[in-house]
């Protein structure tokens, strides 16, 4: 009970000497002020939470070490370290900035996997098998052509080399291949797409 | 629109927090363990569980 209403200054002498009960004295009457001046700045009770403790961590090192000079300013003291680790904690997330779900926005609408789930890799499978059997209606030259770049992966100076026709021409058969392919699935009324 | 103005303000809200008990038992325990011993120039710091 003394102890309960000894001023700050000398609880923490007492705490230097080596008692623990005055260190929980004086969380207990400055836990509220702390740890409200912490959430004013941070809105995030858990954060509050984690910079309220490496406070007092800082304050107990401090104290054991025999670094603090008592001016009878306890508090302010503190709120200066509680003050610097919240500036801390902005700097830090300005680098790394941190997104919550709340109800307004939803970080997953905009971020996506990019790997394909089991009903997209099936669909797309049956659109590549689909667009294969198209191709086969294209004139012998055109479907050559565009066998040789989009499966084959050719350049067009690689196809021209190859099929024995000038650059230019290659171009033109890839370009009526695709008019001609949209034509066809137009005919079919098909939809190819995800 | 009742809703919006009958909303309890940020300052309202800020005058029932507290840290977690939690905290505070962790914050007496570490004080607890932690033992600063003086050698000469140096100090060495030891967490005694």
């Amino acid at each position: 009970m003394e102890n309960a209403q000894a001023t700050d200054a000398t609880l923490v002498n007492a705490y230097v000497q080596g008692c623990e009960k005055s260190l929980s004295i004086l969380i207990t009457r400055h836990q509220h002020r702390i740890y409200s001046f912490i959430y004013s700045k941070v809105f995030d009770k858990d954060v509050a939470e984690d910079v309220f403790q490496d406070t007092f961590i800082k304050v107990i090192n401090t104290l054991k070490r025999g670094k603090y000079n008592e001016e009878g300013k306890f508090l302010p003291w503190v709120m200066r370290i509680a003050h610097n680790l919240v500036i801390d904690h902005f700097r830090k997330n300005k680098r790394m900035p941190k997104f919550e779900n709340n109800g307004d926005f939803n970080i997953f609408s905009v971020l996506s996997d990019g790997d394909l789930n089991v009903e997209t890799q099936l669909i797309k499978d049956q659109i590549e098998s689909d667009v294969q059997e198209l191709i086969k209606e294209l004139p012998e030259d055109q479907l050559e052509v565009l066998t040789m770049r989009i499966y084959k992966e050719m350049s067009f100076k690689e196809i021209s080399e190859s099929t024995g026709v000038s650059i230019n021409t290659a171009l033109g058969r890839m370009r009526y291949a695709l008019i001609n392919l949209r034509k066809i699935i137009e005919k079919h009324n098909l939809i190819l797409t995800n | 629109m009742e809703n919006i103005y009958l909303k309890s303000s940020k300052e309202g809200q800020l005058n029932h927090l507290n840290p977690k008990k939690e905290t505070i038992q962790f914050l007496l325990n570490y004080s607890k363990a932690l033992v600063i011993t003086d050698y000469k120039m140096m100090k060495f710091e030891a967490l005694l569980n």
